[in-house]
């Protein structure tokens, strides 16, 4: 009953390094987070305004995306590719940020621009938003990176025809520290979807 | 053909009641938990909420352990999930599934190197799973307000797909100052109790509670089926809901076409209904696109006020007693109807014969989930 379902594309981001299907395609040096994305952003030329009023997460989050679903989504058509995403630390980055704002009477500027952020579901927003993809999505968390149940979940999206493609995505970012791995799941394609196959992605 | 997965045993601790029986006197009734407050570590302004008594959950608590160290949240997830759990159901083939929206947020108030480590979800997964002596990694689900509601789906998914034979499902969150300050940033608070879908609200009540459920492929003390669920996106805006209701409209539609069941097989829709004019106008829409207007419909927001990542696991322990005992409860709160399209809100408690329930869910990011669950008779 169980269709083989494949690896398309991914890519990783990370220590100011952006690799697309194991190939380095962008760097910078000595960049903090938000220098390096603007770069990339501008390198890529994405084109996207919305981009500079996200967190850190989003924007990560975002990036990984762009470059495996702008060659995949078509923008006349409906695309069902299901959001897969897990991280470790939630939205605990811009979560202290905002918690600095009210912790001080003296000093208590709650934003809703930054409250918004303070959920890890937003970077799939983001991405829905800008895909027009109105499919599944979920966010997880996990201590670690944990490629079992992110394979588990997206072969279940697929052989239960709940989406016709998945991207699967770990994106970690807490205090300048940073990681993203994302990658598309479907039923054909030539890297087999099994857990060694993505573990050996995740570490390229 | 998928094994089917029923739900076999619930429970919650909330601030009306620490189990499902008193809950549901106390709906029965017409009490709310919702209050006002004036705690101004918790707000500078006094505020509307559902708030558990600390005093009635230590109490609870000691009954169950001595171990002190455990946050408020811990408390309320273990006392949950502690009539439910006995070493027979726990096996490597066991899911622990945990949803919340911000967990143990209160830790950064007082912010020092232990502070971030306590706020991590999976901290509070594993505090909870260790309790219990869960053999499998904890799976945690942050996706905002659907979260309680989306984690029955996953579970039932993994349990179809053979990974796990049964799982236990947690949701909580808490009233903090974190949230109500959030909330309040947005203009989204009530000035008074919620009063979802009418034309006087005036915004959200926060609540917090604990809610669990047993979801299994043992038919035995099985209350209802989980027969049908999505979980799909707006693609609209990530901090309010589509005016159109269309993820709303395609989840439950996905939830009908794997169910096989139509509109009109529906006895009852438990809603989300957050009070705010943005979410109960996009609902009406969404229901009336499908033609659900004439399902009796209720938001149990105005008894707990909005749970968060809890609502949508809490809200389906109390729809799962609305099937079991034939018995509709009014949508507390509601008077004259303030949405611009007709749906057939509850205004008083009544019997009716419940065979098809169906749950839905909507939040942030412009994410939607609706389950349809199935009376076992």
């Amino acid at each position: 009953m169980e269709n083989k379902t494949y690896i398309q594309s991914f890519c990783s981001i990370q220590n100011n390094s952006i690799r697309l299907n194991g190939e380095a395609v962008f760097s910078t040096e000595d960049s903090d987070f938000s220098d390096f994305s603007k770069k990339a952003y501008q390198h890529f030329e994405i084109g996207y305004p919305k981009f500079f009023k996200m967190d850190n997460l989003s924007k990560l989050a975002f990036l990984g995306s762009e470059l495996l679903l702008k060659k995949v989504v078509e923008s006349d058509k409906e695309n069902d590719i299901a959001l897969l995403f897990a991280n470790k630390s939630s939205s605990l980055d811009t979560d202290l940020k905002y918690q600095n704002s009210i912790s001080d009477s003296e000093n208590y500027f709650p934003s809703p621009a930054v409250f918004v952020y303070t959920l890890p579901n937003i970077c799939l927003g983001e991405i829905a938003i800008k895909n027009q993809l109105k499919s599944e999505n979920s966010f997880f968390i996990f201590d670690a990176f944990n490629p079992e149940f992110l394979l588990q979940y997206a072969n279940v999206l697929l052989n239960t025809k709940k989406a016709a493609k998945v991207l699967c995505g770990w994106v970690e970012y807490f205090n300048e520290e940073y990681k993203a791995f994302l990658y598309l799941v479907a039923d054909e394609g030539t890297i087999e979807h099994d857990k060694n196959n993505i573990e050996i992605a995740f570490n390229k | 053909m998928f094994k089917k997965v029923y739900i076999s045993d619930t429970n919650c601790i909330t601030p009306l009641g620490f189990d499902v029986a008193s809950n549901i006197a106390n709906i029965e009734k017409g009490n709310t938990g919702i209050q006002k407050h004036e705690n101004t570590n918790l707000m500078p302004i006094p505020f509307y909420g559902a708030v558990i008594n600390n005093t009635d959950l230590e109490a609870a608590f000691s009954k169950i352990t001595t171990d002190g160290n455990f946050t408020k949240l811990e408390k309320m997830m273990i006392l949950a999930l502690y009539p439910m759990v006995d070493s027979s159901k726990i096996s490597k083939k066991t899911a622990f599934i945990l949803s919340t929206t911000k967990g143990n947020i209160t830790a950064l108030e007082k912010q020092n190197g232990k502070s971030i480590d306590k706020a991590q979800l999976s901290d509070l997964a594993k505090t909870v799973a260790d309790f219990f002596g869960f053999q499998t990694e904890p799976i945690i689900i942050s996706n905002a307000c659907v979260s309680g509601v989306l984690a029955i789906a996953i579970a039932k998914r993994m349990i179809q797909a053979e990974v796990y034979e049964n799982a236990f499902v947690v949701a909580g969150d808490l009233v903090s100052e974190f949230v109500l300050s959030g909330f309040n940033s947005f203009q989204a608070m009530s000035d008074a109790p919620c009063k979802p879908y009418s034309a006087n609200r005036t915004g959200v009540s926060l609540g917090e509670a604990a809610a669990a459920i047993l979801v299994t492929t043992d038919a035995t003390n099985a209350k209802v089926e989980v027969v049908g669920d999505g979980a799909i996106n707006d693609a609209n805006h990530i901090s309010g809901p589509s005016r159109t209701g269309e993820g709303l409209y395609r989840s439950i539609q996905s939830a009908f076409l794997e169910s096989a069941i139509s509109a009109d097989q529906i006895d009852y829709i438990s809603a989300h209904g957050t009070a705010t004019p943005f979410n109960d106008e996009m609902e009406a829409i969404a229901f009336n696109r499908l033609g659900l207007e004439g399902v009796p419909v209720n938001s149990l927001k105005g008894y707990y006020g909005h749970t968060l990542g809890a609502s949508g696991l809490l809200e389906t322990v109390i729809g799962i007693e609305s099937v079991a005992q034939n018995r509709l409860f009014q949508s507390f709160g509601f008077d004259e109807m303030g949405v611009s399209q007709s749906i057939n809100v509850i205004q008083e408690n009544e019997t009716k014969k419940c065979d098809y329930f169906l749950k839905t869910a909507s939040g942030f990011g412009g994410c939607n989930t609706a389950v349809v669950f199935k009376k076992v008779s």
